[in-house]
Parts: C-alpha cells; structure tokens; sequence
C-alpha cells in the first residue's frame, strides 16, 4: 500500500514538470528527474506523449485569441450600440 | 428541440475568441479581423428580430461572419487593377538573377491545402475549449494561447501558482482527449 501511495506521488510531480516543460519553465534537474521517471513508468509516458502532442498541435495551429484590452473596448462598443438600440 | 435565445449581453464573453479566431485564420490581420468581429456584432444586434431560434447563437453569429468575410474579400478584389504596377524587364538570360523577386525561393511548404487545414485545426480547438469548463478554459487560453507568464496569471484571477498547475493539467488532460478524438 505504503509504495503505491509513493508511486503515485511520483507520478503527480512528474505530470506535474511535464505541463511545466510545455511552456518552458521546468528547470535543467526536473526535466531529468522527468526523463527518469518516463523510462520506466509506461503511463506517465503516455501522457506525456499526449501532451507533448497538444503542444505541437497548438502551435502549428497558429490559433488565436482577443487580448483582454480588445476584448474591453468592443465591449464597450457593443453595450454602446444596444443602449442605442433600445432608445 | 429547444428554442434558443438570444442574449448580446453575453456575446463577447461566450463567442468573440472563437469568432475572432474564424476570421484571423482566413484574413491574417489582427486589426482586420477585430473589425470583422465588431462588424459581425453590430449587424447581429441590427437583425436581431430576425434571429428564429432554430440554430444556436454561434452558428447564427458565424453565418453573418462568413458574408462578411467574403464581403471584405470582394471589396479589396475590386481595388486590385487599380494600383497594379506593371514592371517591364526583358528576361534574357544574362540579366537573370538581378531581380530580387527572382531569388525568392518559391513558397513550396504553404499550400492551399495547409492553409484550409489550419483553418479547420483552429475551429475544432475551439469547439474542445468550448467543452472545458469556463475556468480552465480561460485559464489555459491565457497561458497557452496567449502565452502570458504564470505570475501574470495568478495576479489577474487570484489564483496560486500550484492552482494554476493543476487547472492546467486538467485543462490539457481534456483537450488532448477531445483532440485525439475529433483531430488525430
């Protein structure tokens, strides 16, 4: 029971650095901490690959999105044309 | 089979990302396509009476967006022959080269069918956000997509770095489940 728990904690820290890494800010020693954990833990691999995967998919994607301040400002005038709307 | 409402109230919360995202990937100009948006917005609150309930507000809202579109399309086709510049340069093999145009390597890797591919890539992202729940969604469009650093994050929705992670993981998890089934 005790090294299941263990075992499980050691996956959570490794899913844990791996969404770290997609966005670069898993540090030098995590990253290997990581390598070594995925050699031999089959289904942290696979989630790995997954996200891995998302990662790639997303910037090849070029998706895109309204910044807040944009998003705001046609807010505003969007609630302007309705007010004007209604009278 | 549920009559839908219409509310424009919520218009730019629930649809603005994925309408802008419609149009940036068919225009290719920020700034264009925030007017598109805009456009789309002003026009769907004009011919609200019009709206019958029979599809959702977002297909609705897409359908005005799509003839706007082609409308920005078919406005900037028609100023084309004016401002052409017509250049003569005789190509005889010993000027070959001089011209910058012609060292230009062509773009062989941006095809038609990429660019469409990219178009619907972007469309089924969204429509696997739109499943996330409106936290996650938001929390892994800003750092995902937007790319804004953690702290940045944590500040605007007062939030903890370790709650962060986790929203994160869960976001992905999702994600990658719907892509795998929907894209890959």
């Amino acid at each position: 029971m005790r090294t299941k728990m263990k075992i499980h904690k050691a996956c959570e820290k490794a899913n844990h650095v791996c969404d770290k890494s997609q966005y670069n800010e898993a540090t030098f020693l995590e990253k290997l901490k990581l390598m070594l954990h995925l050699l031999f833990c089959s289904a942290c691999r696979k989630y790995s690959n997954n996200n891995k995967k998302l990662t790639a998919t997303l910037e090849n994607s070029k998706v895109d999105c309204m910044h807040k301040k944009e998003k705001e400002a046609l807010k505003e005038n969007l609630e302007k044309a309705i007010h004007k709307q209604q009278h | 089979m549920p009559n839908h409402q219409i509310d424009p109230n919520k218009w730019i919360d629930l649809y603005s990302d994925y309408l802008f995202n419609y149009t940036i990937s068919r225009v290719n100009d920020r700034d264009l396509a925030k007017d598109l948006v805009q456009d789309t917005f002003f026009a769907g609150l004009k011919s609200m009476k019009n709206f019958k309930g029979e599809a959702s507000e977002r297909t609705w809202l897409i359908s005005i967006l799509k003839r706007k579109v082609i409308d920005h399309y078919r406005k900037i086709n028609s100023n084309k022959g004016k401002a052409e510049v017509r250049m003569s340069y005789n190509s005889d093999s010993e000027t070959e080269g001089d011209w910058l145009e012609e060292r230009v390597a062509d773009p062989f890797d941006k095809t038609a069918e990429d660019t469409l591919e990219n178009e619907e890539l972007g469309d089924a992202i969204y429509s696997c956000l739109d499943k996330l729940p409106k936290k996650q969604a938001t929390v892994f469009k800003m750092k995902t997509i937007e790319g804004i650093d953690t702290e940045t994050i944590c500040n605007e929705l007062n939030i903890t770095a370790s709650n962060l992670w986790v929203i994160i993981h869960r976001a992905r998890t999702t994600m990658a489940s719907c892509m795998e089934k929907n894209w890959f």
